[in-house]
């Protein structure tokens, strides 16, 4: 199974990851891969930090990813990459999304949010590429549009044609907000 | 056609493939989307019933009419329908009947992590166990031709793994079956126990048959690889087995998990070095093995407790694990919390400033006994706030009527919530039950019930009008109070614990995420007036922070409910 990549999507509950799990399995399918895609519904969802798997190659068993066997971390928010940072592959890239999101132990102030998590990623040897992607999205017309900015600097970093990605997002977003998204994509994957 | 299915999602498939006509099921996480899905198919009456016992027993009804059939529900919605489930056994089908059962090792979400297993064994019904998306929806159509074949429902058994994953099934097209004749047959169908005893005997019977069918049948599978290592395993644990010991191992990948074959395992066993039985939570395969006379390295090696996957079974079975990095500093925590404009959020700080005891329930307000509201005492299963609340004031007498409340859903109160103020009426207690009417399913992800006025489908629908239902069971004192009002809430809610005789609190607001709820403009702080007090941040809402010894409110997660705006001293809040 040594062929087998893995891509972890993690970020907080209500940020869109299972939209761009489903953008990335649907990608992969239309390269012929087998594909596993693992979700998370259901309590965690409110607000919670969440974590989805994607799993692609010749042919994948599990459809979970465990420490140390993912290829490639999506973070849909600092302190998340900071939390699965265990499960990235040796060599493997962190890509990030540098927007903060207090969780409710910061919030109601018994705990701290750590100062510089990139930083001390960067440290440790990762290699993580980071973008601002509320801003972006924003700048494509809604803050709504993180994830497929996300998925646009995702897109970037794997040998998947820009092509076929576009192709999956228009099957994959409503028509009303294709425009939007296809801004968004473009922007992510010009990072 | 390839699709990428989710495990629920293929069911569905499976059950509109298999020329199903009727599924009834109530939403649990990870069941949910299979009745969703199936939702979808114009083929299939679907709907969403006010419990699983309810649910599986329409079910048994479209069963005796003669159409293939379905219920699903989560591992602990068994327990709610397990009294049709145990009878159906001996009663059998005229069309075939699945019940499909999620359960939820490590509990994703969920407030046990029982094992489904026990209960095909208990009720000798044959359990089949996929395990990816192609079978689930092949298991599925297996299901029912086992089902009128052997005369008995089946059920499905999935783990959050399963129902919860992705991953190719090639779709087919339905059979579209006819209903079967039906012919009275009081033998069979009516359990009287004259009848029931010669049931009885079939199902014996039938379960030697099944065993028969399971030594040989191909949902049993042997793979001979290196045979130094021997496992059995179902479901997702034999895809975990699979990735982290490749050739390394042959494998029995079973099924069906109940009944298990004899001489199949022992055929297995003879064959390996090492025989391992994995699986999560209970002994269940291990103890069959044990029964026949061998001897698997199970429990003594693999936890009972939580979900295993690739990692466990490297490191229990090859000693091996694979390094990765971690940062030195503390990673707070990130639990779930009620979300931006949550209705729940103002009624549980209505009940800290009433200090009272809460008996509670299942549903998005569990996340009420989550800090900083911290407003919970109890929570069991489904519909015992009310009942349990009864129970407590029984024990504690008039004092402590005066400071307690129950808190339940509207889709928990039609589940089971009823019954529990039908005893609050009859024996009579001054109990304050609050019903928490967001007008949706919420924690399961949005789903219709009786309250809502709309089916699954989407369609009108008649709506229990909860005011008339509570009078009707014998409650006089029914109020209603908006939770985005807070003076308004701890008033009602105070009225009515100063009330003689029981009463209802319905605490009334949609659910913020419902998309025809319209949000107002995200509030703004004045730095000006805000002293940094922090009272805004005792309700736990997660666009509000403290920067600067000041209040913030995150403009993109605001909603504008104005819970904090109602809180604030200063009148720091504002548009």
């Amino acid at each position: 199974m040594s062929n087998v990549k893995s891509v972890l999507i993690v970020g907080v509950g209500g940020q869109g990851t299972l939209l761009a799990s489903r953008l990335l399995g649907n990608a992969l399918l239309s390269k012929n891969y087998d594909v596993k895609v693992s979700e998370v519904h259901g309590m965690s969802q409110r607000g919670g930090s969440v974590v989805t798997y994607v799993k692609y190659g010749d042919s994948v068993s599990s459809p979970i990813i465990e420490q140390g066997e993912a290829d490639l971390i999506l973070s849909f928010e600092a302190l998340e990459a900071a939390r699965y940072l265990p499960f990235l592959k040796k060599g493997g890239k962190i890509i990030v999304n540098t927007q903060q999101i207090d969780p409710m132990p910061v919030v109601t102030g018994s705990a701290e949010y750590p100062d510089d998590i990139l930083g001390k990623i960067k440290e440790l040897g990762v290699a993580v590429i980071s973008a601002d992607a509320l801003s972006l999205a924003e700048a494509a017309g809604s803050s709504k549009a993180v994830n497929v900015v996300l998925m646009g600097m995702l897109a970037k970093q794997t040998d998947i044609e820009k092509q076929v990605w576009l192709d999956t997002v228009k099957e994959t977003v409503p028509p009303k907000f294709l425009d939007l998204n296809i801004k968004a994509f473009e922007l992510g994957y010009a990072q | 056609m390839k699709k990428l299915l989710l495990g629920n999602e293929a069911v569905a498939r499976g059950l509109f493939e298999a020329g199903v006509r009727v599924a009834s099921s109530y939403p649990g996480t990870p069941s949910t989307e299979i009745t969703e899905n199936a939702a979808k198919y114009d083929e299939i009456r679907c709907e969403w019933a006010p419990n699983e016992k309810v649910a599986a027993e329409v079910a048994a009804g479209a069963c005796f009419a003669g159409a293939r059939s379905f219920c699903g529900m989560k591992h602990v919605g068994l327990n709610v329908a397990a009294d049709p489930f145990f009878t159906m056994s001996y009663i059998g089908v005229n069309g075939g009947m699945m019940l499909a059962v999620a359960d939820d090792p490590g509990m994703h979400s969920s407030q046990n992590e029982q094992d489904s297993r026990n209960y095909a064994k208990a009720a000798k019904v044959p359990m089949l166990e996929p395990a990816d998306s192609a079978e689930c929806k092949e298991f599925t159509k297996l299901a029912y031709e086992l089902s009128e074949k052997y005369d008995t429902p089946v059920v499905l058994r999935l783990t959050t793994r399963i129902a919860h994953s992705r991953s190719l099934v090639e779709t087919g097209e339905r059979d579209e079956l006819p209903l079967k004749e039906y012919k009275k047959n009081p033998q069979k169908n009516v359990m009287l126990p004259a009848f029931a005893k010669g049931r009885h005997v079939f199902v014996e019977q039938r379960t030697q048959k099944l065993i028969e069918l399971a030594e040989s049948a191909d949902f049993n599978r042997v793979e001979i690889n290196d045979t130094s290592i021997g496992v059995i395993a179902a479901g997702d644990c034999y895809q975990y087995a699979k990735e982290a010991l490749g050739d390394r191992a042959s494998y029995l990948k079973l099924g069906m998990v109940y009944p298990l074959p004899e001489k199949l395992i022992k055929n297995f066993a003879s064959k390996v070095d090492r025989l391992y039985v994995i699986e999560e939570l209970d002994d269940f395969i291990e103890m069959h093995c044990r029964s026949i006379g061998l001897s698997p390295i199970g429990k003594e090696l693999f936890p009972r407790c939580g979900e295993f996957s690739q990692k466990t079974v490297r490191e229990l079975v090859l000693g091996e694990s694979i390094d990765c990095v971690s940062l030195d500093s503390d990673i707070p925590v990130r639990p779930p919390v009620m979300c931006c404009g949550c209705p729940h959020r103002g009624l549980f700080y209505a009940l800290k400033k009433l200090n009272v005891y809460v008996s509670g329930d299942i549903g998005c307000y569990t996340l009420g006994a989550s800090a900083p509201l911290a407003m919970m005492d109890t929570c069991v299963c489904m519909g015992a706030s009310v009942s349990a609340l009864h129970g407590y004031n029984l024990a504690r007498g008039a004092e402590s009527e005066k400071k307690s409340v129950a808190v339940i859903g509207d889709s928990t109160f039609m589940h089971s919530g009823v019954t529990g103020l039908i005893d609050v009426a009859y024996n009579a207690t001054d109990s304050v039950v609050i019903i928490l009417d967001n007008s949706i399913t919420g924690m399961t992800g949005h789903q219709q019930n009786p309250t809502t006025g709309y089916t699954i489908k989407g369609d009108p629908a008649s709506a229990v009008d909860l005011e008339s239902l509570c009078r009707a069971v014998g409650i006089d004192n029914v109020a209603v109070c908006d939770p985005y009002n807070l003076d308004e809430t701890i008033s009602v809610i105070r009225e009515q614990l100063k009330k003689d005789g029981p009463s209802v609190v319905i605490s009334r607001r949609p659910c913020a995420l419902l998309k025809y709820v319209k949000h107002n403009p995200p509030f703004k702080v004045d730095g000006g007036r805000c002293i940094g007090c922090k009272l805004c941040m005792s309700i736990g809402c997660p666009a509000i922070s403290i920067k600067d010894d000041k209040a913030e409110i995150d403009a993109t997660q605001c909603v504008g409910c104005g819970v904090c705006k109602g809180l604030c001293k200063k009148g720091a809040i504002c548009e």
